[in-house]
């Protein structure tokens, strides 16, 4: 079987739809939702770099790069806040996050 | 290939900011904690030498960095008034931080960082230059929510706000490989040409997730979620922050790309702008009325703001595109002298945000009360004052462009919308007074004052908006 452009397509498609569905569905832990933004952004490099390789268009890859560059950066910056918030709160449950309501 | 000296000239309050920013951090890591007050002031120093370049550099359009980076009237409108709502809000944070004791050097090289992001990203003129901007501004709007570190609703704020930003972005950037893919270029011009005559099913899906991850920065419904909750809980002058200078940011994107990238598809977003534009118009007027906390209620209300701002966009002519940018200085005008006044509610040295802490104002504090009293009515439009031509030039280009559903409804909101504007100005002059507020100082009564004046007599001089406005919107066509 020749895999194509669509096959690309598709599992980025898979992937980035686990990632939200990550975020929405879960109700654990904070951390996996870290995990699904990564997965989000990940499924978006594959989406980049495929599209760039069958356009034969390097910006696609320029642009993947810069996305893992931001990525780091924000997984930094949200594991800080995370630390943060588990000074003040003791738990890192989803359902904790409940101070403010309305 | 432009000359390197052009592109400076076109992109200089940029290049000062950044490299400010830099030497700032220099700064407050060599003189180390206490520096917080020289870096404030140096800070307020910059932002305002970065909007004073806004106005003395090249008229005129200009593409420069590879095509990336568009410099024109339109820009230079919309990053005035992000770098007016960032310096404004700085000025108004320092007694707040120094009495909540977290004035730290970082925080206002956070605010400068978000506001270059700002001015990046209005003036993106492709797809990596809009992302990259969106998360300079947002990863230092995530920090700053959660600056009180030891304050557990503040840095829950943050956490809110970046689990949802993370996944709005993540949203963006979907959309936007998606129209990579499919027209082969991120400039917004190329995407035109691409999508010109035929637009397939895949850049229509682009174009509504790139959409939605804007609509999250916007904070309009259905993504308007965190909205209430991270201006409840992050420290005041942040959310004085959040209500003004993003905002302007990322409307401005979002005329820009949905202007530039996709003209030839006008109704397929007008669609998606119509809806979202209804749903916050009516969700700031309706979920508003029950709240008790006034940084909640200011959420709501600019949730209904910005849906009120795209009923213009809705439109999709010049006079629509006037309409948003008038709308939105205006909003700017009235959001920042409302977080003046919250901004001075502190009684016996404690800053308190109940809507019953204003009982009884006029009695223990005339010149604030009427202040308050004049922008609760310019926010609920009421005629002479500023915030009824607002809204008059965004419903008035819907009209012209026969959306009637949308400007009859959007009318309806704002009257109930006026209820619970009018009941704080109910509760300020008929109430039996509460504890009166401590003395708030010179700048929080000036921002109140100056703010209020501007909405009181915008309607004897409307001219130098309207004339800018009109220049701006017209270099977007």
């Amino acid at each position: 079987m020749d895999i194509g452009l669509s096959h690309y397509l598709t599992v980025a498609a898979v992937l980035f739809t686990m990632g939200v569905m990550g975020i929405i569905l879960n109700r654990k832990n904070i951390i996996i939702i870290l995990m699904s933004v990564e997965l989000i952004l990940l499924s978006v490099n594959i989406n980049l770099v495929s599209f760039s390789s069958f356009l034969g268009d390097l910006t696609g890859q320029v642009f993947s790069l810069f996305i893992l560059t931001v990525a780091a950066a924000e997984a930094a910056i949200g594991l800080a806040i995370l630390v943060t918030y588990f000074r003040n709160r003791g738990s890192i449950a989803v359902e904790d996050i409940n101070m403010m309501k309305g | 290939m432009t000359p390197f000296s052009f592109s400076i000239a076109h992109s200089l309050p940029e290049v000062v900011l950044a490299a400010g920013a830099l030497l700032l951090v220099l700064i407050g890591a060599v003189r180390g904690e206490g520096s917080g007050r020289l870096i404030t002031e140096l800070s307020i120093g910059l932002l305002g030498i970065a909007f004073l370049l806004l106005f003395t550099e090249l008229k005129g359009k200009a593409l420069i960095w590879d095509d990336g980076f568009i410099d024109d009237a339109f820009g230079r409108f919309m990053k005035g008034l992000a770098l007016i709502g960032g310096l404004v809000t700085l000025i108004m944070s320092r007694d707040f931080l120094r009495r909540e004791k977290i004035d730290q050097f970082e925080f206002p090289i956070l605010l400068v960082l978000a506001t270059l992001g700002m001015m990046m990203l209005i003036s993106a003129q492709n797809l990596i230059g809009l992302y990259l901007g969106l998360e300079l501004m947002s990863l230092a709007l995530y920090v700053v929510a959660a600056f009180q570190r030891d304050n557990v609703r503040a840095s829950e704020a943050g956490l809110k706000y970046f689990a949802l930003g993370a996944l709005s972005s993540g949203m963006l950037l979907y959309g936007a490989s998606l129209l990579y893919g499919f027209s082969g270029t991120v400039s917004f011009q190329g995407i035109a040409t691409a999508l010109h005559g035929h637009a397939s099913l895949g850049p229509i899906f682009g174009l509504v997730f790139l959409l939605s991850g804007l609509a999250f920065k916007m904070s309009v419904a259905p993504f308007h979620m965190w909205t209430p909750d991270v201006y409840e809980g992050a420290p005041t002058p942040v959310t004085a922050f959040f209500a003004s200078a993003p905002k302007m940011a990322a409307v401005a994107i979002t005329l820009r790309v949905v202007m530039t990238a996709f003209p030839s598809i006008t109704s397929q977003w007008q669609q998606i702008i119509v809806f979202i534009s209804l749903l916050s118009m009516a969700i700031g007027s309706f979920a508003a009325i029950g709240q008790t906390n006034i940084k909640r209620l200011m959420a709501y209300s600019s949730i209904g703001h910005m849906g009120f701002a795209l009923v213009g966009l809705a439109s999709g002519t010049q006079t629509g595109i006037e309409g948003v940018l008038i709308y939105m200085s205006i909003y700017l005008v009235m959001t920042l002298g409302t977080f003046a006044a919250i901004l001075s509610m502190r009684v016996g040295g404690v800053y308190v945000e109940k809507i019953s802490d204003l009982a009884g104002l006029s009695r223990t504090n005339g010149t604030m009360a009427i202040c308050i009293a004049m922008l609760m009515f310019s926010l609920a439009g009421v005629p002479p004052l500023a915030g009824f031509f607002s809204k008059w030039y965004v419903f008035n280009a819907a009209v012209q462009a026969n959306l009637y559903p949308l400007a009859v409804l959007g009318f309806l909101t704002s009257v109930v919308s006026a209820f619970y504007y009018l009941r704080i100005v109910k509760i300020v002059y008929f109430d039996e007074p509460a504890p009166s507020f401590d003395p708030a100082g010179p700048v929080l009564t000036g921002v109140l004052v100056v703010s209020t004046l501007l909405v009181v007599f915008f309607a004897f001089m409307p001219a130098p908006l309207l004339s800018a406005a009109a220049a701006a919107a017209k270099s977007l066509f």
